[in-house]
């Protein structure tokens, strides 16, 4: 088995695309779970709205690029408000159940053949509508990025390249969540985010306090959802074409659980959470192939097409194991989880 | 702390109230009239009229399931009544909601403390400043429009947390104090808010007893800095020390209203405490 190679592969994917779009949706979910308590089971169909809005806009309308992006942020409001509006003075389990189905709408509309002409149907929307996006990229798309002259010096585990393309969106992708994550910093120390760690805590006790409880936990729906149409128009972008089954909720709760990786309620939580995610899939993907490769593990334990889920199982079982030994992640508080058992 | 103006603490036991549910005060700052809230057919509150004094500690004491702190809720705007209209300082404050009624000026704690235990005493204390810049969305992404303020409050709590004795827990979680410790912090808290009422609802519950003297010395310098204090208890002996005023609620209504020692030889409250049988008895015995 290639070491390096096995290495190299799973450090382009802790810096990959599939990365940067999974640590800008949990970065959503941060403010809106981490933060304020709120159980948004739907980041996904904020995601849609992103991805669907820069497709559509191009693909159907033929406008700019750029207000695809500000119809998508707009939606995503919309969304935040739809959702909220009526669940948000309920108790915080009502919010799970709304949202968890409402990706699930989004998606199922999208895939309806009557739309086909405007959302692409079940098939999706071709990729035309990345060529915008694309121009404004410095990198040639068919070459690979960094040039090895650049990286020669380096040891060859870690001669990572991405194709131009790839490049581009990552660069675009980590910039956003470079801004998000300084933007959110920002927040998080002010009074504002004063109000929503302590909403997370007790809303009544902040409602006495003269608070208007039911607007601050809106913005954050609505903040946290905009950052997740961000990660859509990445997952657009860097994919060929918008797939409608793409947007499952299998989505959802692999942001969660970057976020969870990585601590809840942490700026660098869902940053590095992502990263060491695809890694640790990468990893344990390259690692299992290889083994097959070399005979190491007989058909009558895991044939080869057995690969892709047995991979999720040894995530799986990993993630089992860090909640039970250190269960608020790895850079949560544990001084501050154990206030919860008082 | 609040009262600009100078103000006149009420006197002991306010001479010239008539002693009956319901009596008119000289200067009455909240005002209730037939305040009703049902749970299905059980009437928790049925208040018909009812005073409170301003600059005055007035506890409202009552045995289990008396309906006390569903007055509160209601008057807080914690809970929805049924019928009734209520004003601070003529006021109307039916159907406001409750973090405007605490803008208002009318802040309460509750009997279950909620101490924010994942923020330190500190953040608790500076959560309860009101009219924040910094609270704005927009204004909070630039540190400028809101650190002079911040500074100014952060001055103000460290001066509330030394008053409260808590000063040596500033930066600790509040989830690591004790029940007494939290008690004092919730109430620092609520003056926080600038309020000219202040709610407190059994502030001694689950306290320990040598603390429970310290705590009422905080309540009592509470009204002589200008504060309104109305308070809920249901043990009568707690509230002799402090309050100048007590009204007794039994089975959603105000049953009796008078200083304290009044309220204690007052037939109707020995009734609703250990029932009318045993009033009956007691007389017998020439008690």
């Amino acid at each position: 088995m290639d070491w390096n190679l096995v290495l190299r592969t799973s450090f382009e994917a802790a810096f990959g695309v599939d990365a940067v779009i999974y640590c800008l949706a949990a970065i959503g979910i941060n403010l809106q779970f981490g933060y304020t308590g709120l159980l948004n089971f739907g980041q996904v169909g904020f995601m849609a709205v992103g991805a669907y809005s820069v497709g559509i806009s191009v693909n159907y309308y033929h406008w700019p690029w750029w207000i695809g992006i500000l119809i998508g942020l707009a939606l995503s409001v919309v969304l935040a408000l739809l959702l909220g509006v009526p669940t948000l003075r309920l108790r915080a389990d009502y919010l799970a159940i709304v949202t968890i189905a409402t990706g699930e709408i989004i998606r199922l509309i999208m895939r309806a053949a009557v739309l086909a002409d405007f959302s692409g149907g079940s098939a999706g929307l071709p990729g035309d509508y990345r060529r915008p996006f694309f121009d404004l990229s410095p990198f040639d798309p068919t070459g690979e990025f960094p040039r090895n002259n650049l990286i020669g010096w380096l040891p060859r585990t870690l001669w990572l390249d991405w194709s131009g393309q790839d490049f581009w969106v990552m660069i675009v992708g980590w910039s956003l969540v470079g801004i998000v994550s300084f933007a959110m910093w920002q927040l998080i120390r002010s009074p504002w985010g004063r109000v929503l760690r302590a909403i997370r805590e007790d809303e009544e006790a902040v409602r006495a306090l003269g608070k208007n409880v039911y607007w601050y936990k809106m913005q954050s729906l609505m903040i946290g959802g905009g950052i997740g149409c961000l990660a859509g128009f990445m997952f657009a972008y860097a994919k060929g074409s918008v797939q409608p089954d793409n947007y499952s909720t299998a989505v959802t709760f692999f942001a969660y659980t970057a976020l969870i990786l990585g601590g809840t309620a942490k700026i660098k939580g869902p940053i590095v959470g992502a990263m060491i995610l695809w890694f640790v899939i990468a990893f344990s993907n390259q690692v299992l192939r290889g083994a097959k490769a070399e005979g190491w593990i007989s058909d009558n334990l895991m044939d080869g097409t057995q690969v892709g889920q047995v991979r999720f199982m040894i995530v799986g079982l990993g993630l089992m194991l860090l909640l039970i030994f250190r269960p608020q992640g790895i850079f949560g508080d544990k001084k501050e989880l154990a206030l919860d058992a008082r | 702390m609040p009262a600009e103006a100078p103000f006149v603490r009420a006197q002991r036991g306010l001479p010239g109230v008539a002693a009956e549910p319901g009596s008119a005060k000289p200067d009455p700052i909240l005002v209730a009239d037939n305040v009703a809230r049902h749970f299905g057919g059980i009437t928790a509150v049925d208040v018909e009229h009812l005073e409170f004094q301003a600059h005055a500690i007035t506890a409202l004491i009552g045995p289990n399931g008396a309906g006390k702190t569903t007055l509160f809720n209601l008057l807080t705007g914690f809970d929805t009544a049924d019928d009734g209209a209520w004003s601070l300082r003529e006021r109307p404050l039916a159907g406001v909601p409750s973090y405007r009624v605490a803008r208002l000026g009318m802040v309460r704690t509750f009997q279950l403390t909620k101490a924010l235990s994942k923020l330190t005493a500190i953040d608790n204390m500076k959560l309860g400043a009101t009219g924040q810049h910094g609270e704005r969305f927009f204004d909070a992404l630039l540190p400028a429009r809101w650190k002079a303020q911040e500074r100014e409050i952060e001055r103000r709590a460290d001066a509330l947390l030394e008053r409260f004795n808590l000063a040596h827990m500033r930066d600790e979680f509040a989830g690591t104090m004790s029940g007494g410790q939290r008690k004092l912090l919730e109430m620092a808290r609520a003056l926080m808010t600038e309020p000219e009422v202040i709610m407190l609802d059994e502030p001694m519950a689950g306290v320990n007893p040598a603390l429970t003297q310290s705590l009422l010395g905080h309540i009592k310098a509470l009204a002589d800095d200008g504060l309104t204090v109305i308070f809920v208890e249901h043990d009568m002996d707690v509230v002799r020390d402090i309050s100048d005023w007590v009204v007794v609620m039994a089975e959603g209504r105000v049953i009796a209203e008078g200083p304290h020692d009044a309220i204690g030889r007052n037939d109707a409250v020995i009734d609703a405490y250990l029932g009318s049988q045993h009033a009956a008895l007691t007389t017998e015995d020439g008690a």
